[in-house]
């Protein structure tokens, strides 16, 4: 593989990365050193679980790539740009997927699926049509035009998964989506989530904290521990055998009591 | 009990104490002087006669023109000085305290400010009554601006929408409920504010009405004056009623009351 194809397809980037929040923030009382020295690659098509316990920088990696934070030191790069300085640019190539659905309570589930489309300026129509076919896909139909009170918590992350779906993202971004479901929802709706970045051809990286969520999502498993390094990182496939990802588990749980 | 039984005894509910009223006054009509107390059937004829007849009705269509150019200008003013408070803390330093000094100001000083500042009627009027409700309008966009739910502000600003998207999908109907509340509440204010505004300097309106039946000593007349403002407060908050109806239908609803 030469040098040039390897850029190509890396998706996102941590060079050297260090996040420190500074006090002058009034959120904190003395510098906090949320991400130290990170170096990972992410390349496209990958689904990684980033796995650690509260306060282990995961947020804080996701905020960087997102584009919402700058890394105080070393280099962010999504698609071999800066997601922070060129946030613009990055209309209708990063879409979010959020821990809890943040459905707009004043439209229903398909102007909320609507919406991302609405940012990238898609006519009325062909918008109308990209958010039925989704809501659809996620067992949504019928249910178009019930406002969110009206829909139950599984329905409600269903349209949010959509609405991120809905605007064809390159990279999809999770944040431990399926934390506020029952777990019979949770375990459903993660494997339709799987499947669908799958077939889409999608790069997917989510923040969790569950180990199960972790080996049952991930193409690559990267466990983050405080002071926010990375702990130990892991491959699996779809022939990982059960008791591979039995002893990748007991590694995480030694990794993340250690 | 169906559903015109529910219509009938709430209009029954609202009607009585009306029906009350107009009795009592009625029976002291028949003891006291007519100039104190005129019968009830004067001040409806009189309050009839002010609908049908264009001349006298132009009076209050002059004090409603008045309310609402006072109170549009006070609340776009309000909202634009509101604005600038949320964004800028060093605004809302200045403005707050003087905003505040302001609603302790009496509308009777400002009619008296506005008498020596300005020359035309209008202009006056339209000063004293934006200046008498610009406070709470400020203060209430303020509130409702503040109240936006950061999550969903974040998810808005995760499809990366330009200053105009992020205005009319999330702030403007964010905030749309609390806007409703304060034209309610300004309202009645002004309804208040601009009889008195009127009662100086004006050549026309209900104030100016009111003035000349208390020169004539005129009861039935002041009453039949007063009766028009009450109306038209009562159709404004039906229409705003209406709309809160129509625009805030998604908001959910409990079977049980508070």
């Amino acid at each position: 593989m030469t040098a040039h194809t390897q850029v190509r397809n890396v998706e996102i980037r941590f060079d050297r990365v260090t996040k420190v929040f500074s006090r002058d923030n009034r959120s904190y009382s003395e510098d906090f050193r949320a991400v130290d020295d990170i170096s990972l690659d992410i390349h496209s098509g990958d689904i990684v679980a980033l796995l650690g316990k509260t306060g282990c920088g995961k947020s804080t990696m996701f905020n960087m790539i997102a584009g919402l934070i700058d890394p105080t030191e070393g280099k962010v790069q999504v698609a071999g740009r800066d997601p922070f300085r060129e946030f613009d640019s990055f209309r209708g190539k990063i879409a979010v997927v959020f821990q809890n659905d943040r459905l707009l309570p004043w439209r229903t589930a398909i102007d909320n699926v609507e919406l991302g489309l609405e940012m990238l300026d898609v006519p009325k129509q062909k918008r109308h049509e990209v958010a039925q076919h989704w809501l659809t896909k996620l067992g949504l139909a019928g249910h178009e035009h019930d406002y969110p009170y009206a829909l139950s918590g599984g329905m409600r992350q269903r349209v949010s998964i959509a609405r991120a779906f809905a605007t064809d993202a390159n990279l999809l971004l999770c944040d431990e989506p399926f934390s506020a479901l029952d777990e019979m929802t949770g375990q459903r709706l993660r494997e339709e989530f799987a499947n669908l970045v799958r077939e889409n051809k999608k790069t997917a990286v989510f923040i969790t904290h569950s180990i199960a969520e972790a080996l049952q999502l991930g193409d690559r498993i990267v466990v983050l521990k405080k002071p926010a390094k990375i702990a130990y990182e892991t491959r699996l496939s779809p022939d990982t055998s059960p008791e591979e990802k039995e002893r990748i588990r007991e590694r995480i749980r030694e990794v993340l009591a250690g | 009990m169906n559903g015109v039984e529910v219509f009938a005894r709430r209009a029954g509910m609202i009607i009585i104490p009306f029906v009350f009223l107009a009795l009592v006054w009625q029976a002291l009509s028949l003891v006291m002087p007519p100039y104190t107390f005129p019968p009830i059937p004067d001040i409806a004829s009189r309050t009839a006669s002010i609908l049908v007849d264009w001349t006298q009705f132009s009076d209050v269509l002059a004090t409603v023109a008045r309310i609402l150019a006072g109170l549009t200008g006070a609340f776009v003013f309000g909202a634009l000085l509101a604005s600038f408070m949320v964004r800028l803390p060093a605004i809302d330093q200045l403005l707050s305290p003087v905003l505040s000094f302001f609603q302790g100001i009496p509308a009777l000083s400002w009619v008296v400010f506005a008498i020596i500042w300005f020359q035309g009627t209008e202009t006056r009027i339209f000063f004293i009554m934006v200046v008498t409700t610009l406070p709470a309008f400020t203060f209430q966009v303020v509130d409702a601006l503040r109240g936006m739910q950061k999550d969903l502000i974040e998810m808005v600003q995760s499809f990366r929408p330009s200053r105009w998207k992020m205005l009319k999908v999330m702030v403007l109907p964010a905030i749309f409920p609390e806007i409703l509340t304060s034209w309610k509440v300004n309202l009645g204010n002004s309804s208040r504010v601009v009889v008195v505004a009127e009662l100086v300097g004006a050549t026309d309106g209900i104030g100016y009405q009111l003035m000349q039946q208390q020169q004539l000593f005129d009861m039935a007349g002041a009453i039949a004056w007063t009766m028009q403002i009450v109306f038209f407060v009562i159709v404004v908050q039906q229409i705003i009623a209406l709309i809160e109806a129509s625009a805030l239908g998604y908001r959910a609803i409990s079977e049980r009351a508070l």
